[in-house]
């Protein structure tokens, strides 16, 4: 392994394609990406050696009958005081690195995805791979977002895994993670990309089960591991189409990024019966991934992780793969408007969906959990209508806010944990009925998950504000084209889900923050504010949120009041930035299905009205929730009583789960019991025993001739002797 | 020239080798069926030297060689034969079993 | 008279006198119930195959024939059989019924098998046109029967010799480790 991975660090591989020379940009010359790969790998290792001569230092007291505690009498051994460092180290070095890879390609003129070829992975007849990165515009936003977001994370995890018995072994799994994550975003290939798929899969499966001595909890791992799987096909069969095709379409003979992206408009039909299968099943893979309806039952579960990987895995990075995906693709999914139409319906179905249910729900998580649901099936509506800019767009935002909205509940969570475990109180930290009145304990923490709601929310100037009214937009935006009246459903349905969303999240603040305190007397006297470790990425992340909204004003916002007549800077620049990579896409969609129109659906009016009406409409219903809301007596958990009516029914998420066990899991386990009692041990056992038994016949029968006597012997060999002879002589 | 009598010679040996396997075959006194072995041994010797008149001397230093395996075979198997009589107080092989299992 | 001793001498009835008696003592040796007497015909077989090399030149070997295998090795036969005191028990030595009768068959198949395929051996052109008659006699003549045997021993057959001093060895020492009594 050390071999290939010297050999990935220190040559830089070479360019296939040279950089497209632009007439007045430079060429953009990339800066170690590999490095970038690698750091968090060697991350991993070390932190993994860490955490195996930790373990094996528990396992031997445990061995002599003591549990170990690593941190007795106060001191950190060496096993747990070095991945403070290598952790978040190695990410804040890749981010580095990744930020001077982002600042040349600024100052270059790049048409054409850089390639980097490192080595071939396997080379079959008509099947090559190689390991090749690419890196384009795109990727380079993932990127950023990965390491930037991954690095603030890191840093947050430091204070909240503090007390952690398995530190090393966390930060090792997250190292991990990432890197995987990295190849992910950077393959330059659809094998390569899934071994990144498959990669952060098993890593969330690790990570969500790390407290695996909870039954509850590895079992939440298993399920987003197998529900991810179902996913994995759909990608998986989307792979064999491009390759080998189907019918009369002969397949593209490489699984490279740029070659099919090249051959695809000439290759495929428009709207054909290929392009379809493809991108539906390369949808079904990132339903599975993102946590789209009808895969999406594992993200809740996938709580049971430590928060600060719910914030990473399950919020800003892995879930969001699906969404860069079909960004990826996007040249297929406009070659294919039912496809693209069924990302956008699924995604505004779950959008809505979603967040009805986290409108009923109790624990800060899970409330969390469904929103990030339902902020991915925007950016499913976003990249399904084919405003793929705006869907990345609203990943990168949501990346910020909803990372920062996880780590402060992480803050919130951690300081109930501790509060409850000085006075031995065994209510549910995470229960929000158990919270209320915590904004004088931890203020900075209030004030920053504040700014992220807004976000969230779509209050102008925050990040999300730009971000979700652009996929909204555009959503009612291609209601004048083909299928137009899907997408004013849609359209209609992003629409309320937003209001939805601004109900919910304040909810989530009023009933944490706001209001008299319900922890208890004992433990509020234990409440305190989350350490500088916790808050400082907490304070980056809110200026984020903020601020990082602006990087994509449309033209129409920005020359108007909502952008300061112009002073928002770089109004449209991410989507002049991803312009070489959805081009194509974008080109292939206005002349099959139709421009983007300048009037919104059913009541018209144009951009700019609708932002004012939104924003507007989003400060009204946070307001009116925050009154209705502070208005309710909650009490702790353990006094509230079961909800009723409509509200159970949201608040058991619509059933799904218990339906999904009934019709798909239950039958499931009654067809493996057949399979195992009837199949397997009836008729696979009956034969292999049977021959077992034959076997055993034969041998009783040849051991009747062993008879351990001289002559009896000497009578077979005679015997012997004689066939020999006859054979020589007749 | 004496090359006549092949023929018979290597009759008489064919004979002597079927009686020796005959005399393996039926006896049950493991010091006989030794015997009947060296008797098969010196049935091959003989149509060695038989063939050798014809063929060349090689057939001799053959039989010189089965002699000296015959007489280290002689001494190791006697050996053997009076370790197993000290066990079992017989060298009649229906009386032992040993290469059962 | 000169007829019948030239008749009692010739090579052809030497050798019927010797094959006959061979076959009459193995037959003996492998019937006979007492050890003892098989032994001694044994011994007669032995000595009889001995004449029967002489009359095929193979001088040396009837010696050692008659010196070794007659001598030394049935003696150590005897010697066993007398040490352990056998031919006095009275469980029947020879299996009869059908094993014999099958083992009867497989033997009499076997010579029949071989005198099929001795049967005009002279015939064949290696031996008809062998020239090895009379490169043995000149041999002979030349060298003597011990040098004839004796030269291609040490020269082109030197590293068998040199093996089967060794598996004496190796039987001499597998047999004492055998035949000790253990202490």
């Amino acid at each position: 392994m050390t071999l290939p991975l010297g050999y990935f660090a220190l040559q830089e591989g070479h360019e296939i394609q040279a950089a497209a020379h632009g007439p007045a940009g430079e060429a953009f010359e990339p800066f170690l990406p590999g490095l970038v790969i690698l750091l968090p790998l060697i991350g991993f290792l070390l932190n993994g050696a860490l955490a195996l001569a930790a373990s094996r230092r528990s396992a031997d007291s445990l061995r002599g009958g003591v549990e170990l505690d690593f941190f007795e009498g106060g001191n950190r051994p060496l096993t747990h005081r070095l991945p403070t460092w290598i952790g978040p180290g190695v990410l804040g070095l890749a981010f580095l690195i990744v930020l001077v890879n982002f600042t040349r390609m600024l100052g270059a003129d790049l048409h054409e995805p850089i390639i980097r070829h490192y080595w071939t992975w396997m080379n079959t007849g008509a099947f090559e791979v190689d390991v090749a990165l690419q890196l384009d515009q795109l990727s380079m936003i993932m990127m950023m977002v990965v390491t930037g977001v991954g690095f603030l994370i890191h840093v947050f995890s430091v204070g909240y895994m503090g007390d952690d018995q398995g530190y090393p072994r966390y930060f090792a799994y997250l190292n991990l993670f990432v890197f995987f994550m990295l190849i992910l975003v950077m393959g330059a290939s659809f094998l390569l990309m899934f071994v990144g798929w498959e990669g952060v899969g098993f890593c969330s499966y690790i990570l969500i089960g790390y407290w695996f001595t909870d039954r509850e909890k590895a079992d939440s791992g298993k399920k987003a591991f197998i529900v991810n799987r179902i996913g994995d096909l759909g990608f998986l069969a989307a792979m064999f189409l491009l390759f080998a095709g189907f019918g009369s379409f002969g397949g593209f003979g490489t699984l490279n990024f740029v070659e099919i992206f090249h051959d695809a408009p000439d290759a495929l039909v428009y709207g054909g019966g290929i392009v379809t299968a493809i991108t539906l099943c390369l949808l079904l893979g990132a339903t599975g991934k993102s946590a789209q309806i009808p895969l999406y039952v594992w993200l809740p579960d996938a709580m049971a992780g430590p928060t600060p990987v719910s914030a990473l895995i399950h919020a800003a990075t892995m879930v969001t793969a699906g969404v860069y995906m079909v960004a990826r693709t996007s040249v297929l999914f406009a070659l294919a408007p039912v496809g693209g139409l069924s990302v956008a319906l699924i995604g505004a179905l779950t959008a809505l969906f979603a967040a009805t249910i986290g409108l009923a729900q109790y624990d800060i998580k899970r409330v969390l959990a469904y929103s990030t649901i339902s902020q991915l099936g925007y950016m499913f509506v976003g990249v399904g209508v084919g405003a793929y800019a705006a869907g990345v767009f609203h990943l990168m935002t949501h990346a910020f806010f909803k990372a920062l909205l996880f780590l402060g509940s992480g803050a919130v969570i951690h300081s109930m944990h501790h509060a409850l475990h000085h006075t031995h109180n065994h209510a549910d930290p995470q229960d929000m009925r158990n919270m209320g009145g915590l904004k004088k304990f931890m203020p900075i923490t209030w004030i920053t998950m504040w700014i992220a709601t807004l976000a969230i929310a779509g209050i102008w100037p925050f990040a999300g504000f730009f971000s979700k009214d652009e996929i909204i937009w555009y959503a009612g935006a291609r209601a004048a084209g083909t299928y137009g009246a899907w997408f004013t459903l849609i359209w209609i349905m992003a629409l309320a889900a937003a209001m939805i969303t601004a109900v919910y999240m304040t909810r989530l603040m009023i009933m944490t923050f706001h209001g008299k305190n319900r922890t208890g007397q004992e433990e509020a006297k234990h409440l305190h504010e989350a350490p500088w470790v916790m808050w400082v990425p907490l304070a980056i992340l809110a200026a984020l949120s903020i601020f990082g909204g602006w990087v994509n004003v449309p033209h129409a916002i920005s020359d108007s009041f909502l952008g300061g007549y112009g002073l928002l800077p770089m109004s449209e620049w991410l989507h002049d930035w991803l312009h070489p990579i959805a081009g194509v896409a974008t080109e292939i969609q206005a002349t099959g299905a139709g421009e983007f129109s300048h009037h919104a659906p059913l009541f018209g009016g144009g951009e700019l009205l609708w932002a004012v009406l939104s924003t507007v409409a989003a400060l009204v219903v946070v307001l009116v929730t925050a009154r209705i809301v502070g208005g309710f007596k909650y009490l702790p958990a353990s006094e509230s009583p079961a909800p009723k009516g409509f509200k159970k029914v949201l608040y058991m998420k619509y059933y799904i789960d218990e339906l999904y066990d009934r019709i798909i899991v239950q039958p499931l386990i009654k067809a493996s019991r057949f399979a195992w009692k009837v199949i397997d041990a009836g008729i696979v056992d009956g034969i292999a025993n049977g021959l077992g038994n034959l076997a055993r016949a034969f041998g009783w029968f040849g051991s009747l001739f062993q008879t351990g006597s001289v002559n009896t012997y000497a009578l077979f060999l005679a015997i012997g002797v004689l066939v020999i002879l006859g054979v020589v002589a007749f | 020239m004496l090359t006549g009598l092949l023929t018979e010679a290597l009759v008489v040996s064919a004979f002597l080798f079927v009686v020796g396997t005959f005399g393996v075959l039926v006896r049950r006194n493991a010091i006989i069926m030794f015997l009947c072995i060296e008797l098969q041994l010196n049935a091959v010797n003989l149509s060695f030297v038989a063939l050798s008149r014809a063929l060349g001397i090689e057939g001799q230093l053959y039989v010189f060689f089965v002699m000296t395996v015959a007489a280290a075979e002689a001494a190791v198997g006697l050996a053997i034969i009076i370790s197993i009589f000290r066990h079992y107080e017989t060298v009649n092989v229906n009386n032992f079993n040993l290469l059962k299992w | 008279m000169d007829t019948i001793f030239e008749f009692l001498f010739s090579r052809d009835f030497l050798f019927y006198v010797f094959s006959g008696v061979t076959i009459g003592s193995a037959l003996a040796m492998v019937t006979r119930k007492n050890p003892v007497a098989s032994l001694l015909f044994m011994v007669a077989t032995l000595a009889s195959l001995a004449g029967i090399y002489v009359l095929f030149e193979a001088h040396f070997l009837a010696a050692i024939q008659i010196i070794v295998y007659a001598g030394a090795i049935m003696v150590l036969f005897l010697f066993v059989i007398m040490l352990l005191n056998l031919g006095h028990d009275y469980q029947k030595d020879l299996k009869g019924g059908a094993w014999a009768i099958f083992a009867f068959v497989v033997a009499g198949a076997m010579a029949g098998v071989l005198a099929r395929q001795y049967g005009g051996i002279e015939a064949l052109p290696i031996y008809r046109d062998a020239h090895g008659p009379q490169v043995i006699d000149a041999l002979l003549a030349e060298q003597g029967a011990v040098g004839v045997m004796a030269h291609p021993l040490f020269t082109d057959y030197v590293l068998a010799f040199e093996l089967t001093g060794i598996l004496l060895l190796v039987a001499i020492v597998g047999a004492l480790a055998l035949a000790k009594r253990r202490v």
